[in-house]
């Protein structure tokens, strides 16, 4: 008889009820209902594994996180272009005026412009990089995708549909990180905000 | 032979951001005539349509790469062009990489990130001391 708890649903434990119920048959053991028994506890098994694949919520991953986390990325890449745009603005107003300056003095403020030139180069390899890691995303939501269609093919799954309830609590409700263009409110919004509470 | 400095290049790359250090680093070591092309298909027009004494370019673009272009440009069997000084500047840092990048013609890799320094040196590699 199966245990309650994560052992009943271990791989062992499904192989274990269909070798007995295969052997009960084979050897002729007229145990209708210790066969009846073990088959009902495979069905179990195999609807309490269809509720708990529903209730992942596996088709979340490519409808929802996934393009979560490549559109956080792509703002990841525009932020940093635009700021290193505002740096080499600068930069290059600093330069022009290295070469007013003249002499030693010029020569250095020309040496750290350079620098910060040559560092900004950041933006074209984490640029790279989060392409690696956007790449590795839509690797992943393909091969979910496909896992799911091969689950739902072969074990019927019940989907959940519907906004994933949010259950956090008190200050973690509160804390949603930097919201997309479009999504996020004004200074000038903030301010009025403010002054019509006041 | 002393360098030209007045020469035009071509700087190739599909991050504005890389395009606008590496004409400023450019620009410092004495080359104004620069122009820019974000991939290996703008790039190859510019190079049929006018005369560089260099090209400086990344890999890693959509629609053609760096590799692909330097593969189109010594394949031409065009005098004007096919010869071009040609610099591969890039992420790409894998062994297999720089063997193919040689083999397909290139005459110097300069691995991102890079100083200003390291720019001159590989130019001057190239083109002679200046």
């Amino acid at each position: 008889m199966a245990e309650s708890g994560k052992d009943a649903y271990g791989r062992d434990q499904v192989v274990k009820i269909i070798n007995s119920v295969l052997q009960k048959v084979e050897s002729g053991d007229d145990g209708r209902t210790a066969i009846f028994r073990e088959l009902k506890q495979l069905q179990k098994i195999i609807d309490d594994a269809r509720a708990e694949l529903g209730a992942a919520r596996a088709g979340d991953i490519n409808s929802k996180h996934i393009p979560t986390a490549t559109d956080e990325l792509d703002a990841v890449v525009a932020a940093t272009a635009d700021a290193t745009g505002t740096i080499m603005d600068a930069c290059d107003i600093i330069g022009d005026k290295a070469g007013e300056v003249g002499g030693a003095n010029g020569d250095a403020i020309t040496a750290a412009v350079t620098s910060i030139y040559e560092a900004c180069s950041f933006q074209d390899i984490t640029g790279q990089r989060i392409t690696k890691v956007v790449t590795t995303l839509r690797t992943i939501e393909d091969k979910v995708s496909k896992l799911v269609a091969v689950l739902s093919d072969k074990l019927p799954i019940e989907m959940q549909v519907g906004e994933e309830e949010d259950k956090r609590v008190g200050d973690e409700r509160l804390k949603n990180g930097p919201q997309m263009a479009g999504e996020a409110i004004s200074q000038a919004d903030i301010d009025k905000l403010l002054s019509d509470f006041s | 032979m002393a360098v030209d400095k007045n020469m035009n290049v071509l700087i190739v790359d599909d991050y504005n951001t890389m395009l606008r250090i590496i004409k400023n680093l450019l620009k410092q070591l004495g080359f104004n005539n620069v122009d820019e092309a974000t991939d290996g298909t703008m790039a190859l027009e510019k190079i049929k349509a006018k005369k560089y004494g260099l090209v400086i370019s990344d890999w890693n673009m959509e629609p053609m790469s760096g590799l692909e272009l330097l593969k189109q440009v010594r394949g031409s069997n065009d005098n004007n062009y096919m010869n071009v000084p040609f610099i591969m500047v890039t992420a790409e840092s894998k062994t297999e990489n720089v063997i193919m990048a040689k083999q397909a013609g290139v005459n110097n890799y300069i691995v991102k990130p890079f100083n200003a320094e390291t720019l001159k040196t590989k130019i001057a590699a190239v083109l002679g001391d200046f």
